[in-house]
């Protein structure tokens, strides 16, 4: 496979110096705590206890519950690729009017608290009769609501590459009478194939972990290994089968990394140029399915949505009360919104900021360093969103206790919790603008007599640029969605955006309900712009 | 200057750049968050008699999410006693209680607040808490002391009850259910929404209920309301504004809730209605205490032990009604009018001893799983 990028190849040692901040940020906030909870679970006493182990491991319920988890993400990827894939198509090769926003748009659910999405669901699954309330409690339904949750993972790892992808393979094609499809499917796609790989990996943790969603939509009976683990910590208190349980999930997305890894292989980075392929329409037909994906994903992401915002300007009829009412805060549970997005933002910043430094040394030594290392290192640091929330939040509990670590209820344990989960997407987003940088182009410059740093200036900024603007936003993105990351740390009081939604709505009352309905109105509107 | 040392100093650019836009809003949060403070510790000074060895400390107190008190109250500890108090939160009562026993012997805060009589025998069992007798016990009836140790002290008491829609009710020609039988029969198919009590304490309340009434053939019951169509929820807050066809405009006009969420549906609409819109089956009640409790470890006790009487003082109790939606329990205590006028105080809630709920309540959620699974 030829590679243009990177000529230069580096020694271990120089890699392992820019990839020791990542190693220690994983080492010290997810591998310890893990070890420790894990260890507490199987070693109450100090020892292993064997044969409790292996009773619990020869129980056959988990391993339905792991077969059922591992099937169910996979079909939401494939579902989420299904939906996914055309908005990215378009929105790469086509000029769409207030494309910025749209994208925006499909990102909003990503940062939706599950139990608000949940309500609106299960508005919309009334609204449609006895067909809704069979839906309800199946496994379409959580295929359905994955699907809501990540196509934005989808849009937003693919369009880009895609929008730089040369087209001259694919007008040769053309040329030589491929219909449209066929060019699509059986040229411009395999070469996306890594991209898309990552997409996919991304959208199968989220549904392989994901909570709310199988507690919801699942029913009693359907539960994944998450839900699982978090029943036996929160529930029953049994650490042990907690352990096994976080170690079969862990060990089943090791395997399947390594899967992705062999499929997604390398980028083929002399196809990535940095010229924007995309057009305008050029005919009627070309118009019509622009307007027909889009229009279909819009009404598909935008009814729940529809129902919130609905919901938020009702009471007693139509009003702005709802709005209004979030101004007065008589109680220390609840925060004026100005206060609530201000500690959002906070934790926002602090922990994109981790996540960037972190997650761009990991990609500078993924692209720089020597392949095994660097390979490891990427899989490495996409574990943690692989692995139970509540087993992490409890093992931070346990592991990180004794000055001058005592992070356990300390505000800086929040940023570095959702950092954790916004590095792997800042190393998706990263490592290929960092491989799409040119050596030809840097060469050409130096030859010309421009000075080194003029040279980093014109050529490689612009290119990286993008990629990290893109990792920032997205790793910001996560910070705001919280993803229940944070749910089982002891916190400080001072409650962020998604925590006063989950207290309203925790409480009795017309307009407290509306309150928690206007906050997340605000926050959707928000999280466009 | 090679490729690696660009894209390195490429990131630490882009740090600096985010850092001082973090840093801005930080210091914005951060000088909020002081002022708060200042608002808190203004009145340390005037505090009338300030308790010399407790004063200027600080005493932490760790509790669930639900956890809510006026602001002006809670400045008041501060005010009346020179010290300062921290709250630090988890998520639900259950597991900030296993997070705290996980911490033994090198406790997350002084004093926990929320555990509740589910769960009270796993906190008593663990050795997690020391005993205290504060003297604002002798307002406290007997009823309820469960734990005569005084490792923790009853703060609050509420029920969960089934919840119905009046309107729906009176709409549909239904009679509204009086007890428990009534929702396994016909009439009362595909009506009732209930909480998974693996995940949720109302549901993990309204599964003792049941068991409280039929005992041994709970299990008979819960496969009869499996039959006739229940619907589970994982949490209270899915169930009431998701399937509750009053509160949420879902299809189901019975849910699992709290005593005292009719008031909070009166309380908190406009314009107030002059009856409340839901009501309680009162035969289904289940009763639930809260109790606060010094954590075995502390290095402020002094200032846990303030905090305990606190908790326990009349202006806190007073308090509790509008905000955590359950009613104080020391007897000097009184609860809002508005508050009594729409709560249905269950002359004799359903319970069931602590130690027979800590012996049982795994397995029961195991049971109930299979059945209902």
């Amino acid at each position: 496979m030829s590679r243009a990028a990177p000529s230069i190849r580096l020694g271990g040692s120089r890699t392992l110096g820019v990839a020791l901040i990542p190693i220690a940020f994983l080492g010290l906030f997810f591998a310890w705590p893990l070890a420790a909870i894990v260890w507490r679970g199987v070693a109450p006493d100090g020892t292993p206890d064997l044969p409790a182990l292996v009773e619990i491991v020869a129980d056959d319920r988990w391993w339905r519950v792991a077969w059922f988890t591992t099937w169910q993400a996979a079909l939401s990827t494939l579902a989420t690729l299904a939906v996914g894939l055309p908005v990215a198509g378009v929105l790469a090769n086509r000029y769409v009017p207030g494309a910025g926003l749209l994208r925006g748009f499909f990102t909003v659910p990503f940062v939706m608290p599950t139990v608000v999405v949940a309500t609106a669901f299960l508005a919309v699954f009334d609204a449609l009769g006895g067909f809704g309330e069979r839906w309800r409690e199946s496994v379409a339904a959580i295929i359905v609501a994955h699907v809501f949750f990540n196509v934005a993972v989808v849009v937003r790892t693919v369009t880009d590459p895609w929008s730089r992808l040369d087209p001259g393979v694919e007008d040769a094609a053309r040329m030589l009478g491929r219909s449209a499809w066929s060019t699509t499917l059986g040229v411009t796609l395999p070469r996306l194939r890594a991209p898309i790989a990552a997409a996919a990996s991304l959208v199968f943790l989220f549904s392989f972990t994901s909570f709310g969603v199988v507690l919801l939509l699942g029913g009693p009976g359907r539960t994944t290994l998450e839900v699982e683990t978090y029943v036996q910590t929160t529930a029953f208190l049994r650490l042990d089968v907690a352990a096994v349980l976080a170690m079969l999930q862990l060990l089943i997305v090791v395997g399947l990394l390594t899967v992705q890894r062999r499929a997604g292989a390398a980028v083929v980075s002399d196809q990535i140029r940095s010229e924007d392929r995309r057009r305008p329409h050029r005919s009627w037909r070309e118009r019509c399915s622009t307007a027909f994906v889009l229009g279909a994903v819009l009404a598909f992401i935008g009814t729940p949505m529809a129902v919130l915002v609905t919901r938020s300007f009702r009471a007693d009829g139509w009003s702005l009360d709802n709005y209004r009412a979030l101004g007065d805060t008589p109680s220390i549970s609840l925060v004026s919104p100005a206060e609530a997005i201000r500690a959002s933002l906070t934790i926002a910043a602090w922990s994109s900021l981790v996540a960037v430094v972190v997650g761009g040394l990991a990609s500078a030594a993924i692209v720089y360093g020597h392949g095994r290392a660097a390979k490891w290192l990427d899989g490495a640091l996409m574990l943690p969103l692989g692995t139970s929330a509540v087993t992490l939040g409890f093992g931070m509990l346990i592991a990180l206790d004794e000055p001058p670590l005592d992070l356990r209820a300390s505000a800086a344990l929040v940023p570095i919790a959702h950092a954790l989960i916004g590095v792997p997407f800042v190393i998706r987003l990263m490592v290929p603008a960092i491989r799409s940088i040119d050596d030809r182009h840097r060469e050409a410059a130096l030859l010309l007599g421009t000075s080194p740093w003029a040279t980093w200036l014109r050529v490689d900024l612009p290119i990286v640029w993008r990629g990290l603007t893109a990792a920032t936003a997205f790793a910001f993105a996560v910070s705001l969605g919280e993803f229940g990351a944070t749910a089982f740390l002891v916190r400080p009081d001072r409650p962020t955006v998604p925590t006063m939604i989950v207290r309203l709505i925790g409480r009795p009352g017309a307009t407290n309900f509306g309150q928690a309905m206007a906050m997340a109105t605000i926050r959707t509107t928000s999280s466009i712009s | 200057m090679n490729t690696l040392t660009r894209v390195v100093a490429l990131i630490a650019v882009a740090a600096l750049v985010a850092a001082s836009c973090g840093s801005d809003e930080n210091d914005e949060a951060g000088t909020a968050a002081t002022t708060a403070d200042v608002e808190t510790t203004a009145a340390e000074p005037e505090a009338t008699e300030p308790d010399d060895v407790v004063a200027g400390t600080k005493v932490t107190l760790v509790t669930h999410d639900s956890f809510a008190l006026s602001e002006d109250v809670i400045a008041q500890f501060t005010a009346d006693t020179g010290i300062e108090l921290e709250i630090v939160r988890g998520d639900d009562a259950g597991t900030v209680l296993n997070q705290s026993i996980l911490a033994a012997g090198n406790p997350l805060g002084d004093v926990i607040f929320g555990v509740d009589n589910n769960f009270m025998s796993r906190a008593l069992d663990a050795d997690i808490l020391e005993p205290y007798d504060s003297p604002r016990l002798s307002a406290i009836p007997d009823e309820f002391e469960l734990d005569p140790t005084n490792r923790l002290l009853p703060v609050d008491v509420g029920d969960v009850c089934l919840n119905y829609d009046v309107a729906w009710f009176a709409d549909n020609g239904i009679a509204p259910p009086t007890g428990l039988a009534d929702l396994v029969e016909p009439d009362y198919a595909d009506l009732t929404v209930v909480q998974n009590p693996a995940t949720s304490s109302p549901g993990l309340a309204f599964l003792m209920a049941t068991i409280a009434e039929y005992g041994d053939g709970w299990t008979d019951y819960w496969r009869q309301l499996d039959d006739n169509g229940v619907a589970v929820s994982p949490g209270w807050s899915e169930a009431y504004y998701g399937d509750f066809t009053y509160a949420g405009g879902g299809d189901r006009p019975i849910v699992v809730s709290y005593a005292s969420s009719p008031p909070a549906e009166v309380f908190f609409a406009e314009p107030r209605p002059a009856t409340a819109p839901t009501a309680v089956v009162e035969a289904s009640c289940f009763r639930q205490q809260e109790f606060i409790g010094i954590l075995a470890g502390t290095d402020n006790r002094a200032g846990a032990e303030a905090l305990v009487d606190f908790m326990l003082s009349v202006e806190v109790q007073n308090d509790i009604p509008w905000n955590m939606f359950v009613f104080p329990v020391a007897d000097d205590a009184t609860a809002p009018p508005e508050f009594v006028e729409f709560s249905l105080i269950p002359a004799d809630p359903l319970s069931l001893p602590a130690a027979d709920i800590e012996a049982n309540r795994d397995t029961w959620i195991q049971e109930w799983a299979e059945i209902i699974g």
